[in-house]
């Protein structure tokens, strides 16, 4: 019985668990999808009145920015998934 | 000491360096063999990673695409880094988890259908062959420019040192060949990158000084750089084409290569060498740190060539008089001999006017200057980072270690998708399908035979390039982003995908994805049997055939989800084993399967 109820419970929390994992995930492919496909091609029109270096911030964010955000994105994300792991006592 | 020497010691000293580690690292076992007995340190395997993932196409290519292409490349540089963020998030911890040996076991595991499991293996086979087919091919190119030999004298060689540390150290080996691999290119990569930087902007970070001023002019680096190039007729070269057909080509062309680079299977086969779900997460991230070491700089190098270029071929600025063939530097006679750059001097003044002739506005200046067409006939884009050293006059030794990194580069590629191809055929078709019974020692007998033979097979294709080598890098990414990737990702985040919805969804996907591209680029790449042609303009739905393994995603994706839902659910030990493969508790165990 014991047993029973310490599993059920034990389920509850790799719910809990996959849902925390799936928000942050969302989170961090809009930001992924904004970066890259926004701010490097679609949105690139309304960003060209900024000026960066002798063209404009879409351009930056083509070449360089949209890199940088997803290295700081995957960075992010193992830092907090490691941390959660460990809320959730579900680390190896 | 001669140029010839200095390249034969460095790229000698290279290749001493990785069959030396080779011995080292023998693998004894299936373990060692297919994923370094999951022993590998994060950091060291991002680096091999970056290595594996780095092709001669990153090396040699890409800083050409950008010279030549301007913001319109920008593609390249956001979809081949932009996949490892879907690696890290959707596939890699999980798949670590999930801990076996090869991407078509996990999907012939969780579908529970051996047919998923041989379609998967169709797929990475014909991604990684067809992708192979370019390195080798880039390893006789290299070899012939640089040590002077025959281009197959050249493929041999480099087949010979593959062969060695690959075979005898399987993944085990070539893991921390590629991680030796990885610091020659890069290091060949950043130091013409860096030289050229200082010489035209002063700034010695190459990404930093794409954006700062250019010391000669003062003015902002690009806008000179569109300045120049539109005066002579060219494209500027930060400018957007607006179009709408032109925007949603570049995102969907953008997402094939994202989803494609998550989807090829010698790259996710390195997650599966990392000790724990944790370190899988971590790896992601620094294969990423070592791959924007190269494609922070590229944007640089292309657009800093792109002016070296202009300002050689226009030493007295645009208005003045073109450069004097008599005066050509040597590195353009150097190229010239190989066949990849050309001139001819149209209207007899012994000048190289170079210039977009097909521009109605620069005829007329031509009319008025006496130009009689654009007279640099011939400029292979590939020969942009290999000539760097020569355009900026840096000393003898950068062009050698340049040298070494293009090998680099190609072999670590090679190594990596040779890999792959021998695992599927060892471990999912012969112990898999075949001969389930086969012992360890069999086994990896059988995977070292399928590299031998895979390496003959791959050299064989080197030497004899099918017409469609170069189309084929289209191929590969279609087909593992609308077949490998979305398989991967609804078989961890849906438990309702069934055995039925699979293999219609990545069946689907294939065909679609196939269909499209031979009836844009021939059937079979046979010239001529295309029944579209290749342009926006002329493409069925606007889109082109390199962008389609975008929407033959999307077609997989919507397959298997229908088709799933009218059959009958999955059962429920397949329903146990995504929630298991989704909790990082217990992956440990899964190092001694």
């Amino acid at each position: 019985m014991a047993d029973q109820t310490s599993q059920s419970a034990s389920a509850e929390s790799d719910k809990g668990y996959w849902a925390a994992n799936v928000r942050i995930i969302v989170i961090s492919l809009i930001i992924w999808a904004l970066v890259s496909f926004g701010f490097g091609i679609l949105l690139r029109p309304v960003l060209s009145g900024i000026s960066v270096g002798g063209t404009d911030l879409g351009f930056w964010f083509a070449q360089q920015g949209s890199i940088i955000v997803f290295l700081a994105l995957i960075f992010f994300y193992a830092w907090r998934m490691n941390k959660l792991d460990k809320e959730y006592g579900v680390e190896e | 000491m001669d140029q010839y020497t200095l390249n034969l010691l460095v790229v000698g000293a290279t290749f001493a360096l990785y069959i030396g580690i080779a011995i080292w690292a023998r693998a004894g076992s299936t373990s060692e063999f297919y994923a370094a007995s999951r022993g590998v340190h994060p950091v060291t395997n991002g680096m091999a990673t970056a290595a594996d993932w780095m092709s001669a196409a990153s090396f040699i290519s890409m800083a050409g695409l950008l010279a030549f292409g301007g913001y319109g490349a920008s593609s390249f540089l956001m979809g081949w880094t932009g996949g490892y963020v879907l690696l890290a998030l959707l596939l890699a911890p999980y798949l670590r988890k999930f801990g076996k040996f090869t991407v078509p076991e996990f999907i012939g595991d969780r579908f529970y259908s051996p047919t998923a499991r041989m379609v998967a293996v169709i797929c990475l086979i014909v991604a990684s062959v067809t992708y192979v087919i370019g390195q080798m091919t880039g390893v006789g190119v290299a070899f012939s420019r640089f040590l002077e030999v025959e281009v197959s004298t050249g493929l041999f060689i480099g087949a010979a040192v593959v062969f060695m540390y690959a075979v005898l150290g399987g993944m085990k080996g070539i893991t921390y060949t590629q991680v030796a691999q990885y610091v020659v290119l890069i290091t060949a990569y950043t130091i013409p990158a860096i030289f050229i930087s200082l010489q035209l902007t002063g700034n010695p970070i190459p990404g930093l000084g794409l954006f700062g001023d250019h010391t000669a002019s003062g003015q902002p680096l690009l806008e000179r750089l569109d300045q120049v190039v539109q005066d002579l007729g060219f494209a500027a070269y930060t400018v957007q084409d607006g179009t709408p057909s032109a925007v949603i080509n570049m995102t969907l062309f953008t997402f094939s290569l994202m989803i494609g680079t998550a989807g090829l299977p010698h790259v996710i086969i390195r997650f599966f060498t990392v000790p724990r779900v944790a370190d899988a997460r971590w790896s992601a991230g620094w294969a990423l740190v070592f791959i924007a070491l190269l494609y922070l700089t590229a944007p640089a190098v292309g657009a800093m060539a792109r002016l070296n270029i202009m300002d050689t071929l226009w030493p007295n600025g645009v208005q003045g008089e073109a450069m004097a063939i008599e005066e050509a530097p040597d590195w353009m006679e150097t190229w010239a001999t190989t066949g990849l750059l050309g001139w001819e001097d149209k209207n007899g003044d012994g000048r190289i006017q170079y210039y977009n002739d097909a521009n109605a506005d620069m005829q007329a200046v031509a009319a008025e200057r006496g130009w009689q067409g654009n007279e640099l006939t011939n400029f292979n884009r590939d020969i942009l980072v290999l000539a760097n050293p020569e355009i900026a006059q840096l000393p003898g030794w950068v062009i050698a270690l340049v040298a070494a990194g293009g090998l680099a580069a190609a072999l670590s590629t090679a190594a990596g998708l040779l890999l792959a191809i021998s695992s599927a055929i060892s471990h999912d078709l012969i112990k898999g399908q075949l001969n389930p019974g086969i012992s360890e020692k069999g086994e990896l007998l059988a995977a070292r035979i399928s590299m031998a033979v895979a390496i003959g097979v791959a050299t064989y294709l080197g030497l004899n390039p099918p017409g469609f080598a170069a189309q084929t890098v289209a191929l590969a990414f279609g087909l593992a982003a609308a077949s490998i990737f979305p398989a991967l990702m609804m078989g961890i985040f849906s438990t309702r995908i069934n055995n039925k919805g699979a293999v219609a969804g990545m069946l689907a996907g294939l065909v679609f994805t196939l269909v499209y591209i031979f009836l844009h680029k021939g059937w079979f790449f046979i010239p001529d049997t295309n029944s579209f042609p290749d342009t926006i303009s002329g493409s069925l739905l606007g889109i082109q055939s390199t962008a389609i393994g975008s929407v033959g995603a999307l077609i997989n994706f919507a397959v298997a989800y229908f088709v799933s839902n009218a059959t009958e659910d999955t059962p429920q030990e397949i329903k146990d084993l995504v929630e298991s493969v989704r909790i990082p508790r217990g992956a440990g165990a899964a190092v001694d399967h």
